[in-house]
C-alpha cells in the first residue's frame, strides 16, 4: 500500500542526503519526494510517498525518527489529510487539435502557462489520480516532456 | 570567557567532557589541533601506527569503561582509515567521538590534496555527523556530539573540522552547559501500562527466558537483570555482546544462544513460552530461521529496548517497551511478584548436565579450547578479555566465564578482524590496573599487528594469546562443512598441501609465517611459543606476571571446529552438537 510520510526536518545541508541515504541503505523504495522550507525558516517539510507493507512502512517511520535532524514524522495515510501535486506538461499542438486540447485543459481546471508555435505548456494541480489521468489524456497529442513535483500533503483541521 | 582558536576550543571542550586519553594520528589537516593538544596537561594523546587502530582503541576504551572514546585522524586517507573502526562501533552501539581534519572550507569540493567527503562517507555508519563550517558553531557541535554518542542507543559521532576553522578565532568563547536538540529526545522510562502487561505475562509464564544483549551492559542494567532472574526464577541467555551482563557461572545462566550458542541455551529458546528480550535486537546470528525461532513463544515476546526501530524489526513483539533497560527493569521490579518454576529449572539443569560445552581432550594434542580454558583458570576469571573475529572469538565466548559487565569486548555486529588488539590497547588505557588479554587468531592479529609499537612504547602490559592454526579458521570450518573441504584461500601456512596438524607439522617452524616470537622481539615485546599442553599454564603464568607487552603463540590443532553450530538460516533442529 502507498503511504504519504510527512517529516519536519532541520533546514540545513546534508539532511536530504541523510534521508535518501536511509531509504537506499535499507532497501526502501521512494515513489516521490518533495522538500520545501516551512513558515519557520529553520525547518523544512519533506513529503515522501513510499509503497510497502505496513511492517516496512512502520520501520521506515522509526528509522526516520532516529535521525537527529528529523523533528517529527507523521504517516498521513492514517490521518484525514489533503494532498496535491503539481504537473508541468509540454504537448505538441496544431490548428487541428488545439481546440480539443484547450477544452480538456478547461475540464481539468488546468492552465496554459506557455504558448509557442509548436508546443503548449500546461500546469495541472491536483491529486495524484487527477495528474495521472491528465497525462493519459494528453498522450495521444504527443507529450514532449513533463515535470512533476511529487505529492505534498497536510493534515485536515 | 576568552578568545580562542578553533583548535584551542576543541581541546578545552574535550577537557570539559572529561577526556583524559585519546587515540590518533597526525596529518596536514590536523596540525593546528595537534599543536593545541600538545599543550594540554589533562589529555594524553596516544599515537597509534594506523588510524584504524585509533578507532578500535577508542572503542575498546569506551566498551571497557562506559565512557566516550575519542579518536583523531587527518583528512582524506586518515579519515577513510577510521571508517572500519567507526562502522564497528556503530554496529555494536559504542559511544565514540571521532575528530577528523578537513581541507580548508574554501577548497572543499575542489578535489584538494587529501580531500575526501568524510561526512558523506561516514553518514551511514554514524549515529550522527557534523561538518563544522563556522568556528562559532564548534562549541555547540562538540557538546552535542558527546551527548548524542553516549545517550539513547549509544553510537559513534564524527566531527569533520576544516583546517581554517581550527585556525579561526572565536571571541568570548564559553563551552555550553546544556544541550537542546529538538529532533533528539531519548525516552528512558517505559510506558507504565506496558510495564504492567509485562509483569502479568511474566507471572503467568511457565517457562520464561531472559535474552540479554549489549543494551544491558551499555545501560548498566546487570544488577536489575539478576534481581529479576532470581526473583522470578528465569534462566538467562546472552548474546555475544551481552556476555557479562549476567554472571556466567550462575545456576540460571545459559550463556550464549544462537549460531554458536550452547545447546542448552538453544533448547531453552525452542521450549520457552515467554521471551523477555532486554537490550538485544534479534540479530540473524541469534535467531537463525526466523519462523522457527522460539516457536513456542510466538505472540509471547516482551522486548525492552531504547531503540524503537529494533522492536518488531525481525520478530513480531507482543509487549514492546521502549526505554532505557535499567530504568525499565527498575519499573518492572516494582510491580512483578516472585514466581517459582521448579519444573522448568529442572529441565534446564538436565540440559546443562547432558549437553555441556565440550571438546576432545583425552589425548596430548594442543587444542585452542584448552588454551582458553587455561586462561580462565589461571586468571580465575579476573581479566578483561578482548577478542579478534572468527573461531578465536567463539572459543573465547565458550570457555571463559564472564561474571561482570565490560569484561568481554568483541566486534559482534560488524565482525571486524583486527579489532581485538587495538581495542585491548584502549581497554588497558582505561583500566591500567587490570589484566587485559587479547585472544587472537593468527589471521586477525596480522590485520593490526603494527600496534605492537603503540603497546610497547606506552609500556602497556597487554597480553596477546594467539591461537595459531595457520588457517583463517572460521572460514575454513565453513569450507569443511559446506564447501566439500576445498580450502580456498584460507590456508595461511607456507605449504598449501598440509591439512592436518601432525606433530611434525606443528614442529615445522618454517611453515608458519610469520614467526610471532621473533616478531614480538622485533618490537621489544616478550614472545613465548607453546606447542604442547604442558607448556600452556607455565607460559600463561609467565606472561601474566611479566609487566610488559607479551605475545603467547600457541601452535594448536589445525582443523579444530567451533561447535555447537546451527548453520546459517537454519533452526535449532539442524544444530550440529557435540564435539569436533
Amino acid at each position: 500500500m502507498q503511504h504519504i510520510i510527512s517529516a519536519l526536518v532541520e533546514n540545513h545541508f546534508g539532511v536530504l542526503a541523510r534521508i535518501s541515504g536511509l531509504f537506499s541503505a535499507r532497501g526502501f523504495n521512494i515513489d516521490s519526494l518533495a522538500v520545501g522550507e516551512t513558515h519557520d525558516p529553520s525547518i523544512s517539510r519533506m513529503t515522501i510517498v513510499a509503497t510497502g507493507e505496513d511492517r516496512i512502512i512502520e520501520q521506515v517511520g522509526k528509522q526516520l525518527n532516529k535521525l537527529i535532524d528529523v523533528i517529527k514524522v507523521t504517516d498521513m495515510t492514517e490521518e484525514e489529510h489533503v494532498e496535491r501535486e503539481l504537473l508541468l506538461l509540454k504537448v505538441s499542438h496544431s490548428t487541428k487539435n488545439r481546440p480539443e486540447i484547450i477544452q480538456l485543459v478547461e475540464i481539468f481546471k488546468a492552465r496554459i502557462i506557455d504558448y509557442s508555435p509548436k508546443t503548449l505548456t500546461i500546469e495541472v494541480v491536483g491529486t495524484a489520480d487527477k495528474i495521472l489521468s491528465f497525462i493519459d489524456i494528453m498522450r495521444p497529442f504527443g507529450i514532449k516532456e513533463l515535470a512533476r513535483t511529487g505529492r505534498i500533503a497536510l493534515q485536515r483541521g | 570567557m576568552a578568545d580562542k582558536t578553533g583548535a584551542e576550543i576543541i581541546v578545552d571542550a574535550l577537557e570539559q567532557e572529561g577526556v583524559n586519553v585519546m587515540f590518533g594520528y597526525p596529518g596536514g589537516a590536523v596540525l593546528d589541533l595537534c599543536d593545541a593538544l600538545a599543550q594540554s596537561k589533562k589529555i594524553k594523546f596516544v599515537l597509534v601506527r594506523h588510524e584504524q587502530g585509533a578507532a578500535h582503541a577508542a572503542d575498546g576504551y569506551a566498551r571497557s569503561t562506559g565512557k566516550v572514546g575519542v579518536c583523531l585522524a587527518t583528512s582524506g586517507p586518515g579519515a577513510t582509515n577510521l571508517v572500519t573502526g567507526i562502522a564497528t562501533a556503530y554496529m555494536d552501539s559504542i559511544p565514540v567521538v571521532a575528530l577528523t581534519g578537513q581541507v580548508p572550507t574554501s577548497m572543499i569540493g575542489n578535489d584538494a590534496f587529501q580531500e575526501a567527503d568524510t561526512v558523506g562517507i561516514t553518514r551511514p555508519i554514524t549515529k550522527h555527523n557534523y561538518l563544522v563550517e563556522d568556528v562559532a558553531t564548534l562549541p555547540r557541535i562538540i557538546k552535542e556530539a558527546f551527548y548524542i554518542a553516549r545517550t539513547g542507543r549509544p553510537g559513534p559521532v564524527v566531527i569533520d573540522i576544516p583546517k581554517d576553522v581550527q585556525k579561526a578565532i572565536l571571541k568570548n568563547y564559553a563551552y555550553p552547559e546544556k544541550v537542546d536538540i529538538r529532533g533528539y529526545k531519548p525516552v528512558n522510562e517505559g510506558h507504565p501500562n506496558q510495564i504492567e502487561k509485562a509483569a502479568r505475562a511474566i507471572e503467568k509464564s511457565k517457562k520464561p527466558l531472559l535474552y540479554c544483549g549489549g543494551g544491558v551492559i551499555s545501560s548498566s542494567a546487570h544488577e536489575e537483570v539478576k534481581e529479576l532472574s532470581e526473583r522470578c526464577e528465569i534462566p538467562v541467555t546472552m548474546t555475544l555482546l551481552g556476555l557479562g551482563s549476567f554472571p556466567g557461572d550462575h545456576p540460571l545462566a545459559l550463556n550464549m544462544l544462537g549460531m554458536h550458542g550452547t545447546q542448552y541455551a538453544n533448547y531453552a529458546v525452542a521450549e520457552t513460552d515467554l521471551i523477555i528480550a532486554v537490550g538485544a535486537r534479534f540479530d540473524d546470528r541469534v535467531t537463525g530461521k526466523l519462523d522457527e525461532f522460539a516457536s513456542n513463544a510466538h505472540g509471547h515476546i516482551i522486548h525492552i529496548d531504547i531503540d524503537s526501530s529494533s522492536i518488531s524489526k525481525n520478530i513480531p513483539v507482543s509487549i514492546p517497551i521502549v526505554g532505557n533497560c535499567k530504568t525499565v527493569l527498575r519499573q518492572l521490579l516494582k510491580v512483578v511478584k516472585p514466581v517459582k518454576h521448579p519444573e522448568w529449572l529442572a529441565q534446564i539443569r538436565e540440559w546443562k548436565e547432558k549437553y555441556p560445552l565440550r571438546y576432545k581432550n583425552d589425548d596430548n594434542l594442543l587444542r585452542p579450547q584448552f588454551v582458553v580454558e587455561q586462561i580462565y583458570k589461571v586468571t580465575k576469571g579476573d581479566a578483561i578479555i578482548v577478542t579478534e573475529v572468527g573461531q578465536n572469538q567463539m572459543w573465547a565466548s565458550h570457555y571463559f566465564k564472564y561474571t561482570k559487565p565490560r569484561t568481554f569486548l568483541s566486534s559482534g555486529g560488524l565482525g571486524t578482524m583486527g579489532y581485538g588488539f587495538p581495542a585491548a590497547i584502549g581497554a588497558q588505557f582505561g583500566n591500567p590496573d587490570k589484566l587485559v588479554i587479547d585472544i587472537a587468531g593468527d589471521g586477525s592479529i596480522q590485520m593490526n599487528i603494527q600496534e605492537l609499537a603503540t603497546a610497547v612504547i606506552n609500556n602497556l602490559p597487554v597480553k596477546i594469546i594467539i591461537l595459531n592454526n595457520a588457517y583463517l579458521g572460521m572460514v575454513r570450518q565453513w569450507q569443511e562443512l559446506f564447501y566439500n573441504r576445498i580450502y580456498a584461500f584460507t590456508d595461511l601456512a607456507r605449504n598449501i598441501g598440509a591439512r592436518h596438524c601432525s606433530k611434525d607439522f606443528c614442529k615445522n617452524r618454517e611453515l608458519y609465517i610469520p614467526d610471532f616470537v621473533k616478531l614480538a622481539e622485533a618490537y621489544n615485546a616478550l614472545g613465548i611459543r607453546v606447542t604442547s599442553k604442558e607448556e600452556v599454564v607455565p607460559a600463561l603464568e609467565k606472561a601474566f606476571s611479566t609487566p610488559r607487552t607479551v605475545i603467547v603463540e600457541c601452535i594448536v590443532e589445525r582443523e579444530e571446529n567451533v561447535f555447537p553450530m546451527i548453520p546459517s538460516g537454519a533452526s535449532v533442529k539442524q544444530m550440529m552438537g557435540g564435539m569436533a
